[in-house]
């Protein structure tokens, strides 16, 4: 394997390349898509350097086909990702699922671009946050990450496909357009092993492994085609031997499981970055790129003395629900910019429980915030 | 007086998963002598079975890969092929099979379809054409024939099936057939060859579904539509595709019909990355 061709060192490039080099430096060796702007870069840069490191690169016919792709390389036991966006998120919808009920390992990137339907392909949108949660039918639980910046979704390409072998579990890159399109700094650096997760192989043989059989932290090892373990895998409720049950018994076995080994695990999972929150009356709640518009306003709020701060989720899936509990106790109010009429919004009322107030600040996207709209909301959120 | 004949071993044992009979294939259904037509196939082919993959869609074909006892995935219904050959290209050492019904492969997998043959991706296609969505009660289905009956077509169908052969032949499929349930030594022999032939081989297998279709059509019991098929069916080795069109009566052609030699997707792949880590 050419390992190396995997690049040390400081390059100027847009987000859409730097997520293709973080997922390569993560030890993603398949890629699966089909072109849609404005991700088609990550496939582009994809199409270029997967074959230099001997991976493999496959334009599939269309969204559909290339999650299930992800998902068959990730059985063979390849690292496996696919990018897109909005229409083509829709699409991948189908196979999120069945890459969650099987248990799965994988990344889905999405820049997202305004929507609904065909919206703004080369505008920025961020509305497809609920989806990331909600979208493929039935119970379960992913992670989504959210990057601001080039550099931050390169690492955040090692950190994504770090969870999703640690979890068994897809794990999107809820990434925007301009994000995904902004050339910035990037400083590579080839991962140590020790900072590479593997998915749990089996330490029982075959004929005594089952597929679904979770360790205490309810993650399953996994076993890949081709080594004899002769397992069996279904999109159907199934039980620890991946047989299917068709009775509620086996369903609210399962689909807790599959819950729960996020829900319980979350503390691991979870990460954010908190600015001046120490004292904040008002608490800036904000993602991607709408972070980097919500400092500034954070620091002009200061700097004309209010008591302002910022919560910069990385994490949004699952939702950091624990931290906005406590600063909704000491917090009057969040305000919460996004580039959509109002999803993760809702997720910081709920937490806040009446304790503080959440302040939507909607974008309806093709554009970014300004600073001053987000200040404006700061200050009229602590009159 | 007789009495029945049970036995605790059946020779297909290594091969089934045993602990998931029985079965829900309902009785006189095609899929059921298609499996044991497979297995028969791994033993002729000598393909190790611990390097074959089996996956299949959704549908009563569809269940094949729970009941056989190798790395088997059942996906979502007619994503098998795209499954599949992510499968096949992580790791190109693995046998790769797929094993479900017309509706999920030509309908709503039909995209899929056509570009696995059209890539020519090291693997055989097993395709059940019971004529209908079986699993769901009965529904026409892309290979149902003109004026047959189902449950979505009660004055009879007016809606053009493939002539399936003949489709991923046009697409550069490298080795394509068609048997019925009837035709089991010509099945099983095909199967092995298709196993071990590089590319992207289909073999259609036409199979009875007497709960619905044969029902609706009044084809009588399942052997009473083996009996059809046996009076309906010629073979042809080496016809061409495009007469192998099936009526809801008249002759239906069966045979090899395609067995050519083409570079498959990794061969090309291999080329191209080759000379990509050169520079």
């Amino acid at each position: 394997m050419a390992d190396d061709a995997i690049l040390e060192g400081e390059f100027f490039m847009n987000g859409d390349e730097a997520c293709a080099e973080g997922a390569i430096a993560a030890g993603c060796r398949f890629f699966a898509g089909y072109p849609i702007t404005p991700a088609t870069e990550v496939a582009e840069r994809m199409s270029r350097r997967l074959p230099q490191v001997g991976g493999v690169y496959i334009q599939m016919e269309d969204e559909l086909a290339s999650m299930n792709a992800v998902l068959g390389a990730s059985w063979a036991g390849v690292k496996a990702m696919t990018s897109t966006s909005g229409p083509g998120f829709s699409l991948m919808m189908e196979n999120l699922g069945l890459g969650a009920m099987l248990e799965t390992p994988c990344v889905l990137v999405n820049i997202q671009r305004a929507g609904p339907s065909t919206g703004l392909p080369t505008l920025v949108g961020q509305g497809d946050m609920m989806q990331a949660r909600w979208g493929t039918h039935g119970l379960y639980e992913l992670i989504s990450l959210v990057p601001s910046s080039p550099q931050e979704i390169y690492d955040l390409s090692v950190t994504a496909f770090n969870l999703s072998e640690r979890y068994r579990v897809p794990v999107l890159i809820m990434s925007d357009e301009v994000v995904g399109h902004m050339s910035e700094k990037v400083v590579m650096r080839r991962v140590p092993p020790e900072d590479i997760v593997e998915r749990r192989r089996p330490t029982k043989p075959p004929g005594e492994y089952w597929p679904y059989e979770p360790d205490d932290d309810l993650v399953p090892p996994m076993a890949i085609a081709g080594q004899g373990y002769r397992f069996h895998v279904t999109g159907l409720t199934h039980d620890e031997r991946g047989y299917p049950v068709m009775t509620a018994e086996a369903q609210d076995v399962l689909a807790r499981r599959l819950v729960d080994k996020i829900r319980v695990n979350r503390s691991d999972i979870i990460m954010l970055e908190e600015v001046d929150t120490e004292d904040a009356d008002v608490i800036v709640c904000a993602y991607g790129i709408t972070s980097r518009v919500a400092r500034r306003a954070v620091r002009q709020a200061r700097d004309g003395g209010i008591r302002a701060g910022l919560v910069k989720m990385i994490t949004v899936w699952p939702f950091p629900e624990d931290r906005i509990r406590e600063l909704a106790s000491q917090a009057r109010a969040f305000v919460v910019p996004e580039i959509n009429y109002g999803q993760v919004v809702l997720e910081v009322e709920r937490c806040a429980a009446g304790k503080a107030r959440a302040v939507l600040v909607p974008h309806m996207g093709g554009g970014v915030h300004r600073p001053e709209t987000v200040l404006d909301a700061i200050r009229g959120a602590v009159l | 007086m007789t009495t029945a004949v049970t036995t605790e071993k059946h020779p297909y044992d290594p091969y089934l998963r045993v602990d998931r009979m029985p079965h829900i294939w309902c009785a006189g259904c095609g899929v059921g002598p298609a499996v044991g037509c497979f297995i028969k196939a791994i033993e002729r082919s000598g393909v190790n079975p611990d390097r074959i993959a089996l996956i299949s869609g959704i549908g009563c074909a569809g269940r094949a890969a729970g009941y056989v006892r190798l790395d088997s995935f059942h996906t979502t219904h007619g994503r098998a092929l795209p499954f599949a050959t992510g499968l096949k290209l992580g790791n190109p050492e693995l046998n790769v099979v797929i094993f479900s019904g017309d509706g999920d492969l030509a309908a709503i997998g039909g995209n899929h379809l056509i570009h696995a043959a059209r890539r020519n991706i090291d693997m055989t296609v097993i395709c059940i054409n019971n004529f209908n969505y079986g699993m769901t009660g009965g529904q026409l289905g892309p290979t149902t024939p003109l004026e047959a009956r189902s449950s979505t077509s009660p004055y009879g169908n007016f809606d053009p099936p493939f002539n399936l052969p003949h489709l991923v032949a046009a697409c550069g499929a490298t080795y394509v057939s068609r048997w019925t349930v009837i035709h089991l030594r010509q099945l099983e022999r095909s199967i092995a060859e298709a196993m071990v032939k590089p590319g992207f081989s289909f073999i259609e297998v036409l199979a009875p579904c007497p709960t619905v279709y044969g029902r609706m059509n009044k084809l009588g019991q399942g052997t009473d539509e083996l009996h059809t098929y046996q009076s309906r069916c010629v073979v042809q080795n080496g016809a061409d595709p495009k007469d192998a069109e099936i009526g809801l009566s008249g002759t239906i052609i069966v045979g090899k019909f395609v067995d050519t030699e083409r570079p498959t997707f990794w061969d090309h792949c291999m080329k191209v990355f080759k000379k990509a880590q050169k520079k």
